[in-house]
């Protein structure tokens, strides 16, 4: 088997992995909410593999299911209203079936979280070396004092200056980089092996979020987890993703190593993005190439592609089949695979021709 | 802006700035002692030209938002002049200014909490008519209409609520507002920052367009430096409250002078796999924007600076015009002749270039 398969991984072959390198597996994940609006498809079927080491991005607008995906992961959805299908094995253990009390026993220490705003995700009443401390004994049966070290060694690793010091500061008096320093932290306190962050950099400024990105980078190198990053900037998974999915109303309209997506993209969604985005290492374009209309509604989400309505070339496969048949994903390349109705050699030549000459 | 330009002389600025300061005081105690400021914005000078778009960026805390609504005057100054169309608005008081706020105008940031909930779109894109006891031509509900077709909106959404509108949307009605008397400068303070990425496309596009045709002036202010490069003509860089670069677009991306400006464009992400191993150095700034209620002395990048000598902690760099059109505030500046070249003594403390200057892997 190639190495580009066992990357990305085949849709719906249910149980673990053979294969020991792939660490996070997640097949046919279904997440739905009841509203009194009506049920809402945050998640509709979405699978991957993620090996150690690597770093998948997930890429897609607000309201397309990214962030619902990986609190999905970390089984943070156990409320009444949520119904969530599906499979997800961390290593050799299923998720989605297991008890509660097993998943939050995971939670943490295999697996830890990184999220958007750390002032909200860190308690402002206890200071911030507290709470690391509490999340590394909450996981090992030590001494605070062994606890202690552990944390102010990695408010260190993270680039905290004076950690000792730092360590009895509170979130309100740590900058918004520094927050996210020490959130970053906390998350790794365990050495987690599967590292989540969900729009890890979207409040910070720029310079800062280079320098958070180059840490997840380096502490990834060192501590050899698997690493999701979930953003709506593709200049961000650019920067740091191995793989790339492209997700769009709940499904996954793209699959690839980010090479392959950003060299030879093959979903017209995907083409959109790229067209969206002024770039700065290309030359000055007079008009930006957005894509029309809105996203839709994850209660009504269109018959056929759900991309249809927006999709330039939505009346180029014949018999109106993208109206009327929901596009499965397809593999086009070694391991790049897409949902579209498209046919492959009108896709090349629409790439090609039509979409790369503009970007 | 078309019987203006024609004029053979230097173009009169449409608005003038000048060494514009705004401290905000800090108050403690029973007794509101004032014992410290706020400096957000601390003497910063340009012209904004007819027909122009200027970009304002800088990182946050640097008093881009704050100088934008003083230019718009929505914020009192506690120094320096403004003066729009030769006019002098700097201490106009709000009776005063009122005739003026048809030819300025604002868009925000937030299109959730900019747009009253209780208000429906009608209402709130005629409340500039109503408040300038303005009859438009055909009527308040026909120039609503037409403003909500030229941005893009449905004219029969008209008695919708807010709540029922897309961000996307919300901006654009934001926008309506905005243009609803034919404003002649627009102050956009962030217009995108909110928005999704296939819907920002669509909102540059749409202030592009607005400006073509209504021949607008636009001072837009972001943190996003695709999206400034994008839409502006003329670039100021802000850092802790001064401009320390002020240029034309290609001459600033491709030739920055200053080393914060190069900082910053050394870590804008770009979205080419390709180009992470191609990129041969990267400029990593340490440590944060220090605090602008007491900021370092001299040359206010000091702290951060890796060429940092001397006469940066002491003497404060004046904006000056290294280039044609090309002005900058540094004593060692990249791309330029050096302004100091007898000071060759390393700030002790600075970082050195090994530290900043990263080599990807």
């Amino acid at each position: 088997m190639s190495e580009l398969e066992s990357q990305v991984g085949r849709p719906s072959v249910p149980g673990p992995r053979t294969q020991k390198d792939v660490f996070l597996s997640v097949r046919d994940l279904r997440i739905h909410f009841d509203t009194d609006d009506g049920l809402v498809r945050s998640v509709d079927g979405i699978s991957f593999d993620l090996r150690r080491g690597r770093t998948l991005g997930i890429v897609g607008e607000s309201g397309s299911g990214k962030s619902v995906t990986s609190l999905g992961i970390m089984g943070l959805h156990r409320s009444q209203r949520a119904r969530i299908t599906g499979e997800v094995w961390l290593d050799n253990d299923e998720l989605i079936g297991s008890s509660e009390d097993f998943v939050r026993r995971q939670r943490g220490r295999r697996m830890a979280m990184i999220f958007q705003d750390p002032l909200s995700a860190l308690h402002p009443y206890y200071t911030v070396g507290a709470q690391i401390t509490e999340a590394y004994r909450v996981h090992h049966p030590v001494a605070k004092k062994v606890a202690k070290a552990r944390a102010v060694d990695m408010l260190d690793r993270v680039g905290i200056p004076e950690p000792a010091k730092r360590y009895s500061s509170y979130p309100h008096e740590f900058s918004g980089g520094m927050r996210q320093r020490a959130m970053i932290a906390m998350a790794l306190v365990n050495n987690p092996e599967l590292l989540i962050a969900d729009e890890p950099t979207t409040a910070l400024d720029v310079t800062v979020q280079a320098q958070i990105l180059d840490l997840i980078r380096d502490l990834q190198k060192e501590f050899g987890s698997a690493v999701i990053v979930i953003t709506h900037d593709l200049g961000v998974v650019a920067e740091i993703a191995d793989d790339l999915l492209v997700m769009y109303a709940g499904r996954c309209v793209e699959r690839g190593t980010a090479e392959q997506v950003f060299a030879a993209p093959q979903h017209p969604y995907t083409w959109g993005l790229l067209g969206s985005m002024p770039r700065i290492d290309r030359e000055q374009t007079e008009r930006l190439i957005p894509v029309r209309g809105t996203p839709p509604s994850l209660i009504n989400v269109p018959d056929g592609c759900p991309f249809h309505p927006r999709c330039p070339y939505a009346d180029v496969p014949e018999d109106n089949v993208t109206r009327t048949v929901r596009p499965e994903l397809r593999e086009v390349g070694t391991g790049h695979f897409t949902a579209c109705h498209l046919p492959q050699e009108e896709r090349t030549r629409i790439w090609t021709e039509e979409v790369e000459p503009k970007l | 802006m078309s019987d203006l330009t024609k004029s053979p002389d230097p173009v009169e600025p449409l608005l003038k700035v000048d060494g514009l300061v705004k401290h905000f005081p800090i108050k403690k105690g029973v007794l509101q002692r004032t014992v410290g400021a706020v400096q957000a914005v601390d003497g910063i000078s340009f012209d904004v030209r007819p027909g122009e778009t200027l970009g304002v960026v800088g990182e946050s805390g640097c008093g881009k938002s704050t100088m934008g609504r003083l230019i718009t005057r929505l914020l009192e100054p506690t120094g320096g002049r403004v003066e729009f169309e030769g006019k002098d608005i700097t201490h106009l008081s709000v009776g005063q200014m009122r005739p003026l706020r048809k030819d300025v105008q604002m868009i925000f940031q937030d299109p959730y909490s900019s747009l009253n909930p209780r208000h429906t779109i009608g209402t709130i894109v005629g409340a500039p008519f109503r408040l300038q006891r303005v009859t438009p031509e055909g009527g308040v509900k026909k120039s609503v209409q037409e403003l909500l077709s030229l941005v893009g909106l449905n004219p029969e959404h008209y008695n919708r609520y807010p709540h029922e509108f897309s961000g996307g949307q919300r901006q654009r009605i934001g926008i309506a507002r905005a243009l609803a008397l034919k404003p002649r400068l627009v102050v956009a303070d962030e217009p995108v920052s909110a928005l999704d990425v296939s819907i920002q496309a669509q909102v540059v596009n749409l202030l592009d367009d607005l400006q073509d045709e209504l021949g607008l002036t636009y001072v837009i202010i972001a943190h996003d430096l695709s999206v400034i490069r994008h839409v502006s003509d003329r670039i100021a860089v802000m850092y802790l409250g001064k401009i320390v670069e002020l240029s034309d677009r290609q001459p600033l991306y491709e030739t920055p002078m200053h080393p914060y400006t190069k900082a910053l464009l050394s870590a804008v992400p770009v979205p080419d796999p390709k180009r992470r191993a191609a990129r041969t150095s990267r400029i990593l700034l340490r440590g944060d924007v220090p605090s602008p209620i007491s900021p370092p002395s001299g040359c206010r990048f000091h702290t951060r600076c890796w060429k940092a000598t001397t006469v940066c902690k002491t003497t404060e760099p004046p904006l000056l015009e290294l280039a044609p059109a090309h002005r900058v505030a540094c004593h060692h500046p990249e791309n330029a002749q050096d302004q100091q070249p007898t000071d060759t003594e390393r700030l002790a403390g600075a970082p050195t270039q090994d530290e900043v200057v990263r080599t990807s892997e």
